[in-house]
């Protein structure tokens, strides 16, 4: 009991000076004592806590990289399946807006019937002047019947098949429209040729041409419709001796990038060659 | 029936070149795909159907194109004519051959193109002609000579396989 006492006396002094300390610390009367040995503290729980990670991203790592290798494959399979339908997008917004276009142009003469086709292919040997289009006799397409874009003419049928058909376009060397020019009035032929320029012919010595006037179709001969844009003036040559002016005309439609043309298919094409006095 | 192989290899050339080789011009030549796959068959080792070929690719060539029928039906026979010449005599040096028979081949269906325009009445520059079409096309029709070779060597040996021997 002698021994208990102090021993209960020791005890209670010692909880009683460390409970006081503790009250004056975070009452803050050891400010400095205790800052410094909380600091050493964090300091090495800091340093404790870094190694651990340090060690814990060591023995992670391989499997994190596997994971990073695998989603950035599949990202990648993703972005390229995302170019390809934009590209594939690209192409029907840029087919819908010439499909727009030529939906204009159509309201815009509803004199006409059109037949909307699209550009399969180009002929094969490069001194000619043809493209073939995925409408034939099927679709009611026959010989003869012009084609147009929403710029202006393009050609004539040329040859049919059940679903398909060849047009000879208006640069072709073959090709020759009867055409006017609307601010002279008067008449001439448009010729094609094989690096796909045209020249503007039999326009007589006296009529004044300027570059930039409008051409058009004249519907004389019967194998065009008449005032359907083909092209500008683009420079004249005018000699003296010669009997005819002639000049060089920039067509309308680009016929490098040709996609979808409209066949007018009720105009029927007149064919006056037995009316042609034999030379 | 190995004969009939002829059939879709033309289509598909003669599509092919329609479709996509007509419309990569240089300068405003383009190359002839069913020339050069005319002639890559008809260099082949143990072919013996370059005829058939040739005409199937002139009939199918002649009714898709506005050129007169005669012109790529007689200037592929031409190739292969040629062909068959070559391979007797440079027979170690297939590639080579392939070449001469591209440029002589090319050269002379741009000529007969031409003569067969003038005609029937389509005017043609011959400077024109000879600086943006022929020279171009044919370099074109040289550049795709190897691959061609390639391809119609290893469709050669699918269709005739070489005999082993013990």
């Amino acid at each position: 009991m002698r021994n208990l006492l102090p021993r209960t006396l020791q005890t209670t002094i010692v909880f009683l000076v460390v409970g006081g300390a503790l009250a004056l610390a975070l009452g803050g009367y050891f400010g400095p004592v205790s800052n410094a040995v909380s600091q050493s503290l964090v300091s090495v729980q800091a340093w404790f806590s870094s190694r651990f990670v340090a060690v814990q991203e060591m023995l992670t790592a391989p499997r994190d990289v596997a994971t990073l290798r695998e989603r950035n494959a599949e990202l990648e399979a993703e972005v390229a399946e995302l170019q390809a339908q934009v590209i594939q997008l690209q192409q029907q917004v840029g087919e819908t807006e010439i499909l727009a276009a030529l939906v204009d142009f159509s309201r815009a003469n509803p004199e006409n019937t059109y037949l909307a086709a699209a550009v399969i292919g180009k002929d094969p040997s490069p001194f000619l002047h043809y493209v073939i289009i995925n409408r034939g006799s099927n679709d009611g397409i026959q010989r003869g019947m012009p084609v147009v874009t929403n710029q202006g003419l393009v050609g004539r049928i040329d040859a049919v098949i059940a679903d398909a058909a060849r047009v000879q376009l208006i640069t072709d060397p073959a090709s020759s429209v009867n055409v006017l020019l609307q601010n002279a009035e008067t008449d001439g032929s448009l010729v094609g040729s094989v690096t796909g320029d045209l020249a503007l012919e039999f326009i007589l010595q006296d009529v004044a041409i300027e570059a930039g006037d409008l051409v058009v179709t004249s519907g004389l001969g019967g194998g065009y419709p008449p005032d359907l844009i083909v092209g500008q003036v683009v420079n004249i040559r005018t000699r003296e001796s010669d009997l005819f002016q002639q000049a060089t005309v920039q067509p309308v439609v680009d016929f490098d990038r040709l996609q979808i043309v409209l066949v007018i298919v009720n105009f029927t094409p007149v064919d006056i060659s037995p009316l042609v006095p034999a030379p | 029936m190995r004969n009939l192989i002829a059939i879709p290899v033309i289509i598909l050339a003669v599509q092919l070149q329609s479709s996509i080789v007509s419309r990569v011009p240089l300068l405003s030549g383009t190359a002839d795909l069913p020339l050069v796959i005319l002639a890559a068959w008809a260099l082949q080792d143990g072919v013996d159907t370059s005829w058939h070929w040739a005409l199937a690719a002139g009939l199918l060539v002649g009714f898709v194109s506005a050129i007169p029928i005669f012109v790529p039906i007689v200037s592929y026979l031409f190739v292969v004519v040629l062909a068959q010449l070559l391979q007797r005599r440079v027979w170690q040096t297939p590639l080579l051959a392939m070449f001469v028979v591209c440029l002589i081949g090319s050269i002379f269906l741009y000529a007969l193109s031409l003569a067969a325009l003038q005609l029937v009445g389509v005017p043609v520059a011959l400077g024109d002609a000879l600086g943006l079409f022929a020279l171009p096309g044919t370099l074109l029709n040289l550049l795709l000579a190897i691959p061609a070779f390639a391809i119609m060597r290893d469709l050669a040996r699918w269709v005739y396989p070489l005999p082993e021997f013990e």
